[in-house]
């Protein structure tokens, strides 16, 4: 559910730009910033759902301790959005749950 | 006659399981607890609730551990009741996994052993096909293993929490930030006389020393001896997994959060509780390949953590001859055996309750003498 944002980022002329997807919606972010920043700003606010209770969950510290912004990137499953940076392309998703080993299947780029 | 005062000298596990024993038979009890500047085995602890292939040279110590895993349903339920807090037991079996089959016959003639020893200490041996049907994600570097019906784990972390409430909630009285210095009996009415290195003083009827690794420097000043090694453990946590492991194994145990603990090492290096590189990438080689779908798995966290060891690696429970009233209780297993710590111990420091049958195999007198030599076995 994208709304309208909570944050934003003041736009200065001749700013470089990627266009990541969150649940297929394109969005388009400046270069540089984190996964997280970024879905914050395209007013994401639920980026997983809780293991042990199914609750929405937002990210809390964006500074790589709480593991509150796991989302799915590029099909690898529980990244941490605020240490990953964007990338033009990128295909991002929620977090639903926890990992299910037997379902991944993404080789070397695992982590 | 009023109840008399039991001061324990220990908070963690151990302490607060004898403690909370005491509490609930009527006893008047107080905690003097170091706080979180100690060693604590208690928060580093692997989580076992574990039976198998204990006591191989000791069959009082393979019963009483039985006798432990049997009572834990009755304290989880009573802790829960009381205090709302889970301490996470399940008790679904437990399984030892081998990479060999000379390990495999080893620890099938262990087991048979101790078995026979110790008068029924049940398990079963199985091969690779049998024990898929219980872990259908075993590697092929499985060999065999065993089973024990009555092995299982709890959430230590949550036990030591519902053990402190259930102190509060029986009255007890629990101090920490305290630093034992001295133990003293005198001829007063209440003989002894506790200080500490902050010059707080408390007297007390009766007292036990459950201080892990600090006993070895207190048993003597009550005229007991704890000789101790301290070995180190290393665990390693991985990020929460949808469940894919139904039973705890001596590799790795799936939390009922959905966290993998992989562990565990146990290294003589002194009073060091950090985490090495080397130790970290062994046990995480050792889970895949009992594993292989955890190669998948994120780890999010390592540990080190001291645990305090006898030299049999057997615990030492005694009651001091020289200082009566005094008591001294030292063991790595402070979630298998809280259990039987709270009731079973808890009313005999209290003294509402005689010595436990054939409790002579516990005391520490094992460890004096020339000839004594050992190697320890846990």
């Amino acid at each position: 559910m994208t709304i309208e944002p909570l944050f934003s980022i003041p736009r200065s002329t001749g700013m470089k730009t990627v266009t990541i997807t969150f649940e297929g919606e394109p969005l388009t972010v400046p270069a540089g910033i984190n996964v997280a920043a970024a879905l914050l700003v395209g007013g994401a606010h639920e980026f997983r759902t809780s293991v042990v209770g199914q609750v929405p969950r937002a990210p809390y510290c964006m500074m790589g301790v709480c593991f509150e912004c796991l989302v799915e990137i590029d099909g690898v499953p529980a990244r941490q959005s605020c240490l990953v940076e964007v990338r033009n392309g990128m295909r991002v998703r929620r977090q639903a749950g926890a990992v299910d080993l037997v379902d991944i299947n993404c080789g070397e780029n695992h982590g | 006659m009023a109840s008399q005062q039991l001061t324990v000298v220990g908070g963690g596990l151990v302490g607060a399981a004898i403690a909370y024993g005491a509490a609930r038979v009527g006893v008047r009890v107080r905690v003097l607890d170091q706080g979180d500047v100690a060693f604590r085995a208690s928060r580093g602890n692997f989580g076992l609730v574990w039976v198998s292939s204990k006591g191989g040279g000791m069959p009082r110590y393979a019963q009483w551990t039985y006798d432990a895993a049997k009572l834990w349903p009755t304290l989880h339920r009573e802790l829960l009741s009381l205090t709302g807090v889970d301490s996470g037991l399940l008790q679904p079996g437990g399984f030892w996994l081998g990479f060999s089959e000379a390990e495999v016959a080893a620890r099938a003639e262990l087991l048979e052993k101790i078995d026979r020893e110790a008068g029924g200490i049940p398990f079963k041996m199985m091969e690779p096909p049998e024990l898929r049907q219980y872990l259908p994600d075993l590697g092929p570097a499985v060999v065999g293993g065993s089973f024990g019906p009555i092995d299982g784990h709890a959430n230590p972390l949550m036990l030591l929490r519902a053990l402190h409430k259930g102190l509060r909630e029986k009255g007890a009285d629990v101090i920490t930030g305290i630093d034992v210095e001295k133990i003293n009996r005198t001829e007063a009415s209440s003989p002894f006389d506790i200080l500490s290195k902050d010059g707080q003083r408390w007297s007390s009827d009766r007292v036990v020393l459950a201080a892990g690794i600090g006993n070895a420097r207190l048993a003597p000043q009550v005229g007991l001896s704890a000789p101790i090694i301290v070995t180190r453990g290393q665990v390693l946590i991985t990020e929460r997994l949808k469940r894919f492991l139904d039973y705890p194994t001596n590799k790795c145990r799936q939390t009922r959060e959905g966290s993998v603990q992989i562990g565990s090492t146990s290294e003589d290096v002194g009073l060091d509780d950090g985490t090495t590189t080397e130790k970290i990438e062994w046990l995480a080689r050792r889970a895949v390949a009992t594993f292989p779908a955890l190669a998948r798995a994120r780890l999010v966290r390592a540990w080190g953590a001291l645990r305090p060891l006898t030299p049999d690696g057997y615990p030492i429970y005694q009651a001091s001859e020289a200082c009566p009233g005094a008591y001294l209780a030292t063991c790595h297993s402070g979630v298998t055996l809280a259990s039987a710590h709270s009731l079973i111990l808890g009313p005999w420091v209290g003294g509402v309750a005689g010595t436990p049958p054939e409790f002579d195999a516990f005391s520490g007198d094992r460890f004096a003498g020339p000839k004594a030599s050992f190697s320890h076995d846990h």
